[in-house]
């Protein structure tokens, strides 16, 4: 399988997209993929501690770019999932200290010299020059947003801005999606995002307490079995790997008759669905 | 469950609907956002494929997107000097 560099990115701010870098990497690792996540956010840096890897950062991205140390110098190994890697930020320089040049020179030298067979770049919010940075070097791009107009809203513009950078189909994750306010019509359902934002969904991740657990102590949510969303991860990580296997949700949150219907409609079917 | 009873008893809208309401209105103007350098490229192009059939000045030339409730429409407005021959 080809190595494949994608960036996540969002257009508003905490829409989840250092925790969903953090466990989709951490899920494809524990299909026994090698994998990268490089934290885009200079000046910000918050992938680490995420990860729980805050206290082995010595050299970053910036010092890689600038040849102050070698690459495998500056990646950090997971040690709960073998073959994850963190490329952390700088923190105190500015998201101008790198071009899109240089980061796409970095990104093929993490296919080349670092094998690895995903790479996975934390974009930072907005729409400037780190944005510019983060989508430079990406094979695909994974649009995250919450079921809010704002997210929504933030999202069709980067869409567009994506497209202009010839990054087209970007691949749709929705987060913390309330089951329950979908139900009671308070909320936004995935048909109704994907209707406004035409672009195909990738994944549907729902909103579980237990992320914040999770990032208190720096363990990626994918190590606790019996959450939610951690189920939502990985199944979104074997899509990633080609396999078609439903989105999360798309069971659980419909009744009997709904199941039945859509029992026969399957039956029927002559194709596959393309989601 | 009750509480959507309710709701629909009261008759109030969902919240969700008017959601979705909103962002179609507010991505169609976002998608129609266009820069002025783009605005000024479509102008001089229009001038020079206009110009071939018609006498106009590119002065004249007046461009804007234009927005209502429902429609966004692209507003041209082009004196003719007069008809260029047309050569046969």
């Amino acid at each position: 399988m080809p190595k494949k560099s994608f960036v996540v990115t969002s257009g508003k701010g905490g829409v989840g997209k250092t925790t969903i870098t953090s466990n989709l990497g951490t899920a494809l690792a524990l299909l026994d993929k090698k994998v990268c996540v490089v934290d885009a956010d200079i000046g910000l840096r918050n992938l680490d501690v995420v990860m729980g890897l805050e206290n082995r950062v010595v050299y970053d991205l910036v010092h890689v770019i600038e040849g102050e140390c070698r690459l495998k110098q500056a990646l950090i190994k997971h040690k709960r999932a073998e073959g994850l890697y963190l490329l952390p930020a700088s923190q105190t320089r500015s998201k101008e200290a790198i071009t899109p040049d240089q980061m796409r020179e970095l990104i093929v030298k993490l296919k080349e010299e670092g094998q690895f067979d995903y790479i996975f770049v934390d974009c930072p919010a907005g729409i400037e020059h780190g944005f510019r940075n983060a989508i430079a070097a990406a094979d695909e791009a994974i649009l995250v947003t919450t079921p809010e107009i704002s997210a929504i809203r933030d999202a069709d513009r980067v869409i567009g801005l994506l497209q202009a950078a010839e990054i087209y189909e970007p691949k749709l994750i929705i987060n913390r999606l309330s089951l329950n306010m979908v139900k009671s019509r308070q909320m936004m359902d995935k048909e109704d995002i994907i209707d406004i934002l035409a672009i195909d969904l990738l994944g549907v991740i729902p909103e579980d307490e237990q992320i914040i657990v999770s990032t208190n102590t720096g363990d990626p949510i994918v190590f606790m079995d019996d959450s939610k969303s951690a189920s939502a991860f990985k199944r979104i990580a074997r899509r990633i790997e080609g396999e078609d296997i439903p989105i999360f949700g798309e069971d659980d949150q419909e009744g009997i008759i709904a199941r039945l219907r859509k029992f026969f409609a399957r039956n029927n079917r002559k194709e596959p669905e393309h989601v | 469950m009750f509480e959507a009873i309710i709701r629909w008893l009261k008759g109030g809208q969902e919240s969700k609907e008017i959601c979705k309401s909103r962002l179609k209105l507010i991505l169609a103007y976002d998608r129609t956002e266009i820069s002025p350098e783009i605005l000024d490229a479509l102008k001089e192009d229009m001038f020079l494929a206009i110009s071939k059939y018609f006498d106009i000045k590119e002065d004249d030339v007046i461009m804007n997107i234009s927005k209502s409730e429902e429609t966004v429409a692209l507003m041209a407005n082009i004196p003719i000097m007069g008809m260029k021959r047309q050569t046969i």
